[in-house]
């Protein structure tokens, strides 16, 4: 199945009722799939928002209503949805936002990149607050963790991001639904629909009195830190005897694997950890690694903005090097063996 | 005794913040009388703006949730189709509806939603501190129009009713004024019909309401209501902009 369709047929399977979206490429077959199979679903709803400042304005709504609700777009429209994302992050609403990204800045290219780690990683919008990011790299996993973003959505009341790219989105791979749509859609136990039977809500962040704001910051600050500790996921590729671990998520991680592959067949002892929710970033997990590993190497479609990251984990514990590849360039995995073979043998590890 | 006035069951006990002679507190309980006539309390869920009512939720006895500065309709839009059965409104002023939310009001009334958009025009940002609104009358002195709005440099008061009549989605808009006790009245019959439009699920409704702002009109109460008359009725005139209810009308 094509990657953009497998997000939106899992979508469904977890019960989306609702989705809002603006075209955009390179996400629109996904727009077009919720159009297809969710418009016409009994009791669910499909709208081409005016923009997508409207369109997660309108995920808001449908989450305040209680439904599940999902929204996507690519790095230019993100940017326009992070409004939203800080309203729903505040309010305490659940819902899935899919970034098909590519490369920028501005208008950029519309093919793949991962320049928007920073904007999906550190909140995107105004306020102190954080959304889960899971970063699938494979057609299967664009399926499971769009499932589990629903799920973990409504678990931690809280927007997750599922950042996906150009490559993924419009990749074609075999894949198995673990799930089959529900036949009565869920209504969350919070939803606002009229005080029926109970007195009336107010769902609000404003307020003249700094200390329930404050006390609102402390609440999302130890929702987080349990985040951290219950979500971190992660996967590691032949990491047990590595001289040198390759950090790298999503599309890249995929590539890096390759390249890995053709190392081990030349000798080197290369690994590769993959940061499967980019927040929580798996620090713990690095941080344990480089009590065996003194070399990693950072792989990004980016000019290093995950490599943040993995430096703060590390800190003086072993050397980070970086390879990057902006504005929606794609290396081949023969590039990336070069780079880890160079960074080897200048490291001195053969 | 017959009790002939009381405070409507859907209109909080909390004493209202607005500034003496603001139309806020007028429409609120205007609001609330009809959802308590129209036994919609416990059916309802409302948007307030960013703007001078954005407490509006410390009043109205029903759900309420806050909805970023102009986002108001697109709000409204997602939790009306998510559950189709409650009756949704937004309450939005003139720089919350017709500027920074310009785009959501249109494409919300084009498609028809079944919403109910209750629209306060006092003309300038009042919460804010008085700045220059789309609706500002030509030559209106305010703090971003400190030598009247020039038409040349500031453009034209924003007509958001009559621009919206155009649309077919459109379905119910009414302009009326909270100025006098037969403008009161007549507001409240067409809060009313808005709401009925949405019950009756034929589409998009919305009332204009022109209403005072003494404080950053830097008028009495009294003199802000005569203005309304004399000042901002020329420019936007009362009465139905557009029916295609095709039921009794407002009356
Ligand atoms: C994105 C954003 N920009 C600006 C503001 C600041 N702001 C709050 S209310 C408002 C305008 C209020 O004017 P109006 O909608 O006419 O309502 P009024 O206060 O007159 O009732 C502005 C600009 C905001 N809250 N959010
Ligand atoms: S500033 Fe104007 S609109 Fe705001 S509460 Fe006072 S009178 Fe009402």
């Amino acid at each position: 199945m094509y990657g953009n369709h497998a997000i939106g047929e899992a979508a469904i399977r977890a019960g989306c009722q609702c989705y809002f979206g603006y075209p955009i490429t390179p996400q629109n077959e996904l727009t077009e799939y919720m159009a297809t199979h969710l418009g016409r679903r009994k009791g669910c709803c499909f709208i081409q928002a005016e923009s997508e400042t409207a369109a997660i304005s309108m995920v808001y709504g449908a989450s305040l209503a209680g439904a599940r609700v999902m929204t996507s777009s690519s790095s230019p429209g993100m940017s326009l949805k992070q409004e939203g994302i800080s309203y729903l992050a505040g309010n305490e609403l659940p819902a899935v936002i899919v970034d098909v990204c590519r490369g920028g800045p501005a208008l950029g290219s519309i093919v793949a990149g991962q320049s928007d780690y920073f904007q999906a990683t550190r909140g995107g919008g105004h306020g102190d607050y954080r959304t889960i990011v899971l970063a699938p790299s494979s057609v299967q996993e664009l399926a499971d963790l769009t499932h589990l973003a629903f799920d973990l959505a409504d678990k931690y009341l809280s927007p997750v991001v599922v950042l996906a790219d150009g490559m993924l989105g419009q990749m074609m791979e075999p894949l198995e639904f673990k799930h089959e749509a529900p036949e009565v859609l869920p209504v969350r136990d919070n939803a606002l629909r009229g005080a029926r039977g109970r007195p009336s809500r107010i769902v609000r962040t404003c307020n003249s009195n700094t200390n329930e704001i404050e006390e609102l910051n402390w609440s999302l600050y130890r929702r987080y830190q349990l985040i951290k500790k219950e979500e971190t996921s992660y996967e590691t590729f032949l990491t047990d005897d590595a001289e040198l671990v390759v950090v790298a998520f999503g599309i890249a991680a995929r590539i890096a694997k390759g390249a890995i592959k053709t190392a081990r067949t030349e000798g080197l002892k290369v690994g590769m950890l993959r940061p499967v929710t980019l927040w929580p970033f798996p620090s713990a997990k690095l941080a344990e690694l480089s009590n065996k590993v003194k070399n990693f190497l950072v792989v990004e479609l980016n000019m290093g903005q995950m490599l943040e990251d993995v430096q703060l984990a590390l800190g003086d514990k072993a050397e980070v090097s970086f390879y990057g590849r902006p504005g929606g360039v794609i290396p081949t995995p023969s590039e990336v063996a070069r780079v880890i073979a160079r960074l080897y043998y200048q490291k001195g590890l053969k | 005794m017959k009790k002939v006035f009381t405070r409507p069951n859907s209109l909080k006990r909390t004493p209202f913040h607005y500034c003496a002679g603001c139309g806020h507190s007028i429409i609120h309980r205007l609001m609330c009388e009809v959802i308590d006539e129209m036994g919609l309390q416990d059916k309802t869920v409302g948007i307030p703006p960013a703007g001078c009512s954005v407490f509006a939720y410390y009043y109205f006895d029903v759900d309420m949730a806050e909805a970023a500065h102009g986002r108001g309709a697109a709000v409204a839009t997602g939790l009306k189709r998510a559950s189709p059965e409650t009756i949704v409104f937004t309450y939005q002023g003139d720089g919350d509806l017709a500027a920074i939310g310009t785009a959501e009001t249109i494409h919300a009334a084009n498609r028809g939603e079944r919403i109910t958009v209750i629209y306060v025009n006092n003309a300038v940002y009042a919460m804010t501190g008085g700045q220059m609104a789309p609706t500002t009358l030509l030559e209106q002195q305010t703090t971003t129009t400190p030598y009247g709005r020039d038409m040349r440099l500031e453009g034209f008061p924003l007509k958001m009713s009559e621009m919206l009549a155009l649309l077919d989605g459109a379905v119910y808009i009414e302009r009326t004024a909270v100025n006098s006790p037969a403008g009161i009245r007549r507001t409240k019959k067409a809060i009313r019909k808005a709401f009925q439009t949405q019950i009756d699920d034929l589409g998009f409704s919305m009332v204009e309401i022109l209403s005072p702002c003494p404080v950053n009109w830097k008028m009495t109460p009294l003199e802000s209501w005569q203005w309304i008359d004399k000042e901002m009725t020329r420019v936007f005139p009362l009465g139905v902009v557009k029916d295609t209810a095709g039921k009794s009308n407002a009356d």
